[in-house]
């Protein structure tokens, strides 16, 4: 069993197979299942992301009225105009942030690695896949690779935004995404590695502030930004580019943040953006109203 | 390691907004239904940080009422649960407490019915995961991994022998297991992690081996 980044890269390398590859085997192992057993369980997730994704472009608002719609704005944004930073991009954005708008609005969506942090992972597969026309398989893979990263996290700081702040749930989730990818688009396991770091790395300090204590605001644009670093950096990697602090060191340096951060600041909806004289006004809205 | 599968980092599949705050909500909910061995007839839930601050827009209510039902995570009667608890004449009352916890998602469940009641401690650790840290004043430390016996004894001689022997004849493999007790022969618990779901039958026959109060599993 595989504890670090760098566990996880000498496992693939020493075998010449792939992260995804390595995490399969893992899954397999521990719970005791078949291949396909382990392949089709992450089908029904893949399935389930999918769905989120055209609820999303068919346009979904949430109980509240804080979130939905913004997924929508952006595919018709596309279509009428070019956007500045590239369709691939921006159609990564639209669909991660559609994945928690239909999250917000309460609809089925698929933890990864949590709920608040639910687009960055499919937002960019289904982007991806328009350029590098994946098979059915590879983009099960992609959903493995990411998974990988996320279980060295998860056991080494944390994933979600009570325990550690944004940088823990969103700064995850995007930087998995990078990791898969730097696989899908044919790159080296230390190359998946270099990009996970690199946008671990931008999202390290970021605080977990929702106004109203939901995960709304500003829950669904952070995933249109980890959704985003995660393409700049898997780029990046695919370059050469590397990160001059190795990926567990960025990992350690992100739990260590995360333990210095206030509980203002980790989910209470007490600080930051919530404690704006706008996010107390909505809070006040939105609890003042029946739900 | 707190986490050892994929698919608690890819998953769960949920009903929205929270994994932490509804997903794992669920999830410490059908916990103590599943130590419970029934359905409650009343709870009072008590929550705190996060979960006290932050529960009535993520749906932590309804989804302690959803798990307490027995629903999974990806159930569509969810948001209908607190309705539902009504419907099945299971009384539900929420207490917001400001005493210190250990982990800023913490719930602490009382459910009962007529005869008799448990208490336990659950966390939601973040994606979904949970683990129970106390049962009725005995910490533990249960990941809900695998399936788990859990069972109140008195403290005496021969006790723990006569449940691993009921075990060992039934080909039932201990992964892990701990023993704890309030003092020298007073209560004590069990808690034993098992590779497969024990038998009904099994249950029974552990229930009436020597010094043994009471019995409850944990499916995983």
């Amino acid at each position: 069993m595989f504890r670090t980044v760098k566990e996880l890269v000498e496992m693939a390398e020493k075998e010449n197979i792939q992260i995804s590859e390595v995490m399969i085997r893992q899954e397999m192992d521990v719970k005791e299942k078949t291949r396909s057993e382990v392949f089709s369980e992450m089908e029904r997730n893949l399935e389930v992301m999918e769905k989120a994704i055209e609820d999303a472009l068919q346009g979904v608002q949430s109980v509240t009225g804080l979130t939905g719609g913004d997924a929508v704005l952006i595919q018709k944004y596309m279509q009428e105009k070019t956007p500045l930073s590239g369709n691939l991009l921006l159609d990564a954005v639209s669909k991660a942030m559609g994945t928690n708008e239909v999250n917000a609005a309460m609809g089925t969506i698929c933890a990864t690695p949590t709920a608040g942090s639910a687009g960055c992972v499919p937002g960019t597969l289904f982007a991806v896949k328009n350029q590098l026309n994946p098979t059915r398989e590879q983009m099960i893979r992609y959903l493995f690779t990411s998974g990988a990263f996320g279980f060295v996290v998860a056991n080494n700081a944390f994933i979600s935004g009570a325990a550690g702040g944004c940088q823990a749930e969103v700064g995850s989730a995007g930087a998995m995404a990078s990791a898969a990818i730097v696989e899908m688009a044919g790159g080296t396991p230390q190359q998946s590695a270099e990009a996970f770091a690199m946008t671990l790395k931008n999202m390290l300090g970021l605080v977990c502030d929702p106004v109203a204590g939901l995960v709304e605001v500003p829950c669904v644009k952070r995933n249109a930004a980890g959704s985003s670093l995660a393409i700049v950096s898997a780029d990046m990697a695919l370059a050469g580019v590397t990160s001059r602090i190795p990926c567990d060191e960025v990992i350690g340096a992100m739990y260590r943040i995360g333990k210095q951060m206030p509980s203002s600041l980790r989910e209470t909806g007490e600080g930051g953006l919530a404690d704006t004289p706008t996010g107390r006004l909505l809070k006040e809205k939105i609890f003042g109203m029946s739900m | 390691m707190k986490y050892n599968s994929v698919f608690d980092i890819i998953g769960p599949v949920m009903i929205g907004p929270s994994s932490s705050h509804t997903a794992g909500a669920a999830r410490i909910g059908k916990a103590a239904r599943n130590l419970f061995g029934k359905q409650p007839s009343w709870a009072k839930i008590y929550l705190y940080e996060s979960f006290a601050k932050t529960y009535k827009g993520h749906g932590t209510d309804f989804a302690l009422a959803g798990g307490l039902l027995g629903f999974e995570t990806d159930d569509p009667r969810m948001s209908k649960a607190l309705d539902i608890a009504k419907e099945n004449h299971l009384e539900i009352e929420f207490i917001e407490d400001s005493s210190a916890v250990d982990h800023p998602n913490t719930a602490r469940l009382l459910i009962g019915d007529k005869e008799e009641s448990i208490e336990l401690i659950g966390i939601s650790i973040g994606g979904g995961k949970v683990e129970i840290t106390e049962l009725n004043g005995f910490e533990l430390r249960l990941s809900g991994n695998h399936p788990a016996i859990l069972i109140m004894h008195n403290d005496r001689f021969g006790a723990i022998a006569s449940v691993t022997k009921i075990l060992a004849k039934h080909e039932i493999n201990i992964g892990h297991m701990e023993v704890n007790r309030k003092d020298v022969g007073k209560e004590a618990l069990m808690v034993i992690e098992v590779d497969q779901n024990v038998e009904d039958g099994v249950l029974k026959e552990l229930q009436s081996a020597d010094h043994i109060i009471q019995i409850s599993k944990l499916v995983s």
